[in-house]
């Protein structure tokens, strides 16, 4: 291991430094959406100072202590909830909610649903990893059918969420779906959803070696990102309601954008709630 | 240490809560008493029979729950007949004579609040009515106090409506 | 929708015949709340009901969440972000704030929590008075913490006490209970709002240091209590329900653990003092002192009031501080008079007061739907006397 690259990195100061290396497993793709996000952050022209991140639990809750940013690590299945409230007390700050599958969409998820409701204006990113990886590779919300977890031992049975088409039927602003090897296309949809007010959704799609790929043949992070490159498809004549993830070698894996000002996937016209309904402001 | 419990009881939809409001109000905050008003909170709806609690005192007031009102007001029979039980045995007793009929051995005065309500135009203010009355025959709270928090409180459009409907059961009252 | 501008007063100096709900929502109004986040629940639902009309016109922010879970985290979302705030709930809500009401308490974010108290377990008595959730507010959230709770007897202690919760939560950096109940939420009375520049006013200890200068938010001086940055300011904090450092950063250090855990209860027990309200009430030459606090306060007055008539030395300790325990005002009194305690649950607090008596304490008590009347606290009384 002699090879170690010493150079500052463009998005170094973009991050903690100090609280480097992170705890995230190899080969998983958290750590790479995190630093394709501040880097499209950097590029946003958003004052800094007035971006916060506020995460809930998991592996992707911890996103929030490594940005150099004003930053939240706040309860289970909450981040949203706590978002809600940074930003309607101050209206100036833009807010983007990292967290997990199943701390966003199991205890989390009716906060997801009414925060769309009230299109408050928050970016929300989903890495999605099918699992509960840091309690261990635990069924979630996400997880496809048959797919085995410690808690699902003879294969999922459950159907799980469809992200996008959740997000789309809800009425968010803006939706999309990449995968943690589509880094060009997800720092482009970052850089869009920055640009945008109400409820703006980005689902990214990591592997999850240990809690996830193993299990379920999927091999290393990198043969998982091989898989996404294989089945990945992006055709904007699926609909948000044909975008399930079934994860088999067999069929597609639709992306994305989904949702965007131009592109309602409910079908209907553009938004027209004002960001934050809420009274007051 | 002087105390009055006064009991006000009609259907809910009558103003009921009103007028028990306007009446400790006007002894609290301009006719120099302390008061409490206290209101049962329950499932019910606009239209069964309701109460509102007045405690009246000139010393602060420590238990505030009325259980054994000196004056009732009632305003409608079936509020008559389940609350008339907890008037004191020498209690006095004012009735809406439109809308009640009953005995009482003690101290009893009616007026017809519903129709004289009926005719300055608004069934609604019969309450007004049956707090002027009880000014007048009970000289609990002063009506110049009980006129101020009818102006402090109801709607601007709608204050003289009130004024009006209260000093004609205020002169009733006076003759009864 | 259009929002009616901000040309209301905040502080609505003068006399109002209002309940004890309302004089809350106006004492957090009067206090500078500038965001409420709550969910509808009895009999605290007129606090939100008022602030969503009262709070749009001075500025304020009034968000209707989707539960209490939400609420709360809401809460603690707008205060880092610089607000005061506020929600108010009863029982199950209470229930459901509680994991959040830790974190707040392990990032030192201030905020203030109304419970208006009714009848549990579980849904109960939905429309009833109860004191049953004094030992919920002391140890509802995991872990090891010291909470400040009041206990308002009248609407103008629900006034006072909700402008005094949002300045001892600035002042201390902790989350503040009112712990309501339904009689004293849902009584009207006479309520004295004084002009805002009489009402008192502290805050949060703040950066003194310009960003950039390696703040750290936790780092806490001799009064135990860190100066807070706000998101937005520059400084770059992270906060997390994770133990952490003085920097912010998780740890999994059990001595840095164990110093913030005592940090964190060290702040509030070291003001036990200054926090500790209680009225005494004919306590001097008492020969029996009731115990109580909130609704049943009124009742024990009364019962007191009327054994004095008849010859009885009787007193009572008022609780307006709940937690801190008001235990030296228990433990001196108790070498003094036999005591009796009564609630409106059962044995809560006089369980509590037993810790510092070395006799048994005489308990009145009920488990809740209507307020505690005077005649068994008087008969307690009499018998102890």
């Amino acid at each position: 291991m002699s090879e170690i690259v010493t150079t500052t990195h463009p998005t170094d100061p973009l991050l903690r430094a100090e609280r480097l290396p992170h705890i995230w497993c190899p080969g998983c793709g958290i750590g790479s959406v995190t630093a394709c996000y501040m880097s499209a952050l950097a590029e946003s022209g958003l004052p800094l100072d007035q971006c916060v991140v506020v995460s809930g639990i998991g592996c992707t809750g911890r996103v929030a202590g490594y940005v150099n940013l004003d930053s939240f690590h706040t309860t289970h299945g909450r981040a949203i909830a706590f978002a809600t409230g940074v930003k309607l007390a101050n209206p100036r700050l833009q807010v983007t909610v990292f967290s997990g599958d199943g701390d966003l969409f199991a205890i989390g998820g009716n906060h997801f649903l009414h925060a769309v409701r009230r299109n408050t204006d928050l970016l929300v990113v989903c890495v999605n990893n099918f699992n509960y990886a840091m309690t261990g590779g635990q069924a979630g919300p996400t997880t496809p059918r048959h797919s085995f977890t410690t808690t699902t031992p003879r294969g999922a049975t459950d159907q799980p969420f469809n992200l996008q088409h959740l997000a789309a039927a809800l009425g968010v602003v803006y939706s999309a779906r990449w995968t943690a090897l589509h880094l060009r296309q997800l720092k482009t949809s970052f850089s869009q959803a920055l640009q945008l007010h109400g409820f703006r959704f980005v689902e990214v799609l990591s592997p999850c070696p240990v809690g996830f790929g193993k299990a379920n043949d999927l091999g290393e992070g990198i043969e998982e990102m091989e898989f996404y490159r294989a089945q990945g498809v992006v055709d904007r004549r699926i609909s948000p309601a044909e975008a399930l993830i079934e994860m088999s070698k067999s069929t597609p894996l639709p992306l994305g954008v989904f949702v965007d000002p131009e592109r309602q996937g409910n079908g209907q016209a553009g938004p027209a709630k004002g960001a934050d309904g809420v009274v007051g402001r | 240490m002087t105390r009055q419990e006064v009991r006000l009881a009609g259907f809910g939809g009558q103003g009921i809560i009103l007028a028990g409001y306007l009446l400790g109000k006007a002894a609290a905050l301009y006719g120099g008493q302390h008061a409490v008003l206290t209101q049962v909170y329950g499932p019910e709806a606009r239209g069964s029979a309701c109460n509102a609690d007045v405690m009246l005192s000139d010393s602060p007031i420590d238990f505030p729950e009325v259980r054994h009102p000196s004056i009732m007001a009632v305003m409608s029979q079936e509020a008559a007949e389940s609350f008339l039980p907890s008037l004191v045995g020498d209690g006095t007793l004012l009735f809406d004579s439109d809308l009640v009929q009953l005995d009482w051995p003690g101290r009893r005065f009616g007026v017809p609040a519903t129709s004289i309500a009926d005719q300055l135009g608004r069934r609604i203010v019969a309450n007004m009515v049956m707090l002027g009355f009880l000014s007048a025959t009970t000289g609990l709270v002063p009506p110049e106090a009980l006129e101020e928090a009818i102006r402090t409180t109801v709607r601007a459009h709608t204050i003289e409506l009130n004024l009006r409907a209260f000093e004609a059961g205020y002169t009733r009252g006076t003759a009864a | 929708m259009t929002v009616r501008q901000a040309h209301q007063e905040r502080v609505r100096t003068g006399d109002h015949f209002i309940n004890g709900d309302v004089a809350c929502a106006e004492g957090a109004l009067a206090a500078g709340c500038g965001l409420f986040a709550g969910y509808p629940i009895t009999p605290s639902t007129e606090i939100a009901e008022h602030l969503a009309r009262r709070l749009p016109e001075v500025g304020g922010t009034f968000v209707q969440m989707e539960d209490e879970l939400g609420s709360m985290a809401a809460v603690l979302g707008a205060s880092w972000a610089g607000a005061r705030a506020m929600t108010a709930t009863s029982g199950p809500g209470f229930s459901l704030m509680q994991e959040n009401i830790g974190w707040g308490v392990l990032t030192e974010t201030p905020c203030v929590v109304v419970d208006v108290q009714r009848p549990g377990p579980s849904t109960g008595l939905p429309t009833q008075t109860s004191q049953s959730d004094v030992m919920q507010a002391k140890w509802g959230s995991h872990g090891d913490y010291e909470p400040v709770a009041y206990a308002p007897a009248s609407p103008q202690e629900m006034f006072d006490l909700t402008v005094l919760a949002f300045n001892t939560a600035d002042r201390l950096r902790i989350p503040v209970f009112i712990m309501a109940d339904e009689a004293v939420g849902h009584i009207t009375e006479r309520v004295r709002i004084p002009a805002a520049e009489a009402l008192p006013s502290s805050s949060r200890p703040r950066p003194t240091d310009a960003p950039g200068n390696g703040f750290l938010p936790f780092k806490a001086g001799p009064g135990l209590v860190p100066p807070m940055a706000h998101a937005g300011e520059g400084y770059h904090i992270h906060i997390t329900g994770l133990t952490h450092t003085e920097r912010g950063y998780p740890t999994n250090s059990a001595e840095v653990h164990d110093r913030l855990v005592r940090r964190l209860s060290d702040k509030v027990l070291r003001r036990a003092d200054e926090l500790t309200l209680v009225e005494r009430v004919w306590l001097d030459d008492a020969q029996v002192a009731v115990v109580a606090y909130g609704g049943t306060a009124r009742s024990a007055r009364q019962a007191v009031r009327i054994a004095r008539e008849r010859g009885v030395r009787a007193g009572l300790l008022r609780l307006i501080t709940l937690w801190p325990f008001p235990g030296a005002a228990i433990a001196q009194l108790g070498l003094q008079t036999r005591l009796v305690v009564a609630e409106s649950n059962l044995g809560q607090v006089a369980r509590e007061a037993e810790r510092y008596t070395a006799g048994q304490v005489y308990r009145v008590t009920h488990a809740g739907g209507h307020l505690l009347p005077p005649e068994p606290i008087l008969e307690a009384i009499l018998e102890r006397a």
